[in-house]
């Protein structure tokens, strides 16, 4: 089934929700393996925090686009086509500093979003972000902390850091494109035009790059599509290990 | 990273609201105080246990020893009148 939402407000949300959905079941595939039980507990509660943030949006979403469909129907019933997230938070895990660096990339966009979307003139919106704004904040302190540790740590970490930043940095290009969506939706005051986050993203970024002695590629392949349901390979395998339950037992609750 | 020395011990107290003492409440691993407490934060805080978290190195703690336990505790055994049981109480006292 692919289900498709009508109206840039709702188009938007849905980016947002998105990104928030696919990053937490990232996370949460770290539950047991994390390199210790701390950090376990570290990455499901970032990924408990992003999934809420989820929650809130699909809400408004039902209301936006007049179906009132359920949370359940925007995780669980929907093709790899009709998600919109961005293709940097779906992508895989690997080690611990590939998830800390996507951590860090990732976070500090929604920190920005977040901050920015408190003022939206959609007050469940503006709901939402204010929670997730602390929320956020904690993400990327968490993100930042284990940047600095692991780029100014030993060799391997340095390298291992080095080697992330390069696979996800060019991902980063699409977090600030703008559309004809996002151009109407930022007219309206619901939220911000992505390209205006750029300043702000990229001044924290390059400061905690710099403090961690690791340097942003430079990159000239820039992917993109994930806004219009384009993704990466692994994207499907996590979507269908997501959704296999949901959809080979329908209406399953425990 | 089973076969790498684990990061060192750190004690977690939390205070669970304004006012009451901090209590002890478990330990974790961290390398550093910093990382301690975001971690004591992340392993012990999530249903919304306290408002403030102090962490020890668990190697500065100087303990009674189990085997000093007679001579420690047991004398204190048979002076009930050290219990200020005869004072009486108001009721508006919450914590005592």
């Amino acid at each position: 089934m692919t289900l498709v939402v009508a109206g840039a407000a709702a188009v938007y949300t849905l980016r947002i929700a998105d990104d928030c959905l696919v990053l937490s079941h990232r996370l949460a595939q770290w539950s047991s393996w994390a390199p210790a039980l701390e950090d376990d507990l570290a990455l499901t509660n970032i990924a408990l925090d992003l999934l809420g943030q989820a929650r809130g949006m699909y809400a408004r979403i039902a209301e936006l686009d007049g179906t009132g469909r359920s949370e359940d129907d925007y995780a669980f019933l929907r093709g790899e086509r009709a998600f919109v997230n961005c293709q940097l938070v779906e992508q895989e895990n690997r080690d611990f500093a590939t998830t800390m660096v996507r951590q860090l990339l990732c976070s500090t966009y929604q920190l920005a979003q977040w901050q920015a979307l408190t003022a939206s003139t959609d007050e469940q919106v503006a709901a939402v972000a204010t929670k997730a704004v602390k929320e956020t904040a904690y993400h990327r302190d968490l993100a930042t902390d284990w940047t600095l540790r692991l780029g100014d740590g030993t060799d391997e970490s340095h390298h291992r850091m080095e080697h992330a930043l390069a696979a996800l940095w060019p991902f980063t290009a699409e977090l600030f494109e703008s559309d004809a969506v996002t151009r109407e939706v930022a007219a309206l005051g619901v939220g911000p035009d992505p390209g205006d986050l750029r300043p702000e993203w990229d001044a924290y970024i390059t400061r905690v790059l710099g403090d961690a002695t690791l340097t942003a590629p430079e990159v000239s392949w820039r992917p993109t599509g994930g806004r219009q349901g384009l993704h990466t390979e692994a994207f499907g395998y996590m979507l269908a290990e997501m959704q296999h339950v949901h959809r080979s037992f329908p209406g399953v609750t425990w | 990273m089973s076969e790498e020395t684990p990061a060192p011990l750190w004690e977690v107290f939390i205070r669970s609201k304004r006012g009451l003492s901090h209590n002890h409440v478990g330990s974790l691993h961290a390398p550093d105080a910093e990382m301690a407490l975001r971690n004591a934060r992340d392993v012990y805080t999530r249903r919304m246990e306290g408002v403030s978290i102090w962490v020890v190195p668990s190697a500065v703690i100087t303990a009674s020893s189990p085997d000093e336990k007679d001579s420690f505790f047991d004398p204190a055994a048979d002076k009930p009148y050290r219990h200020p049981t005869f004072y009486s109480i108001p009721k508006e006292v919450q914590q005592l």
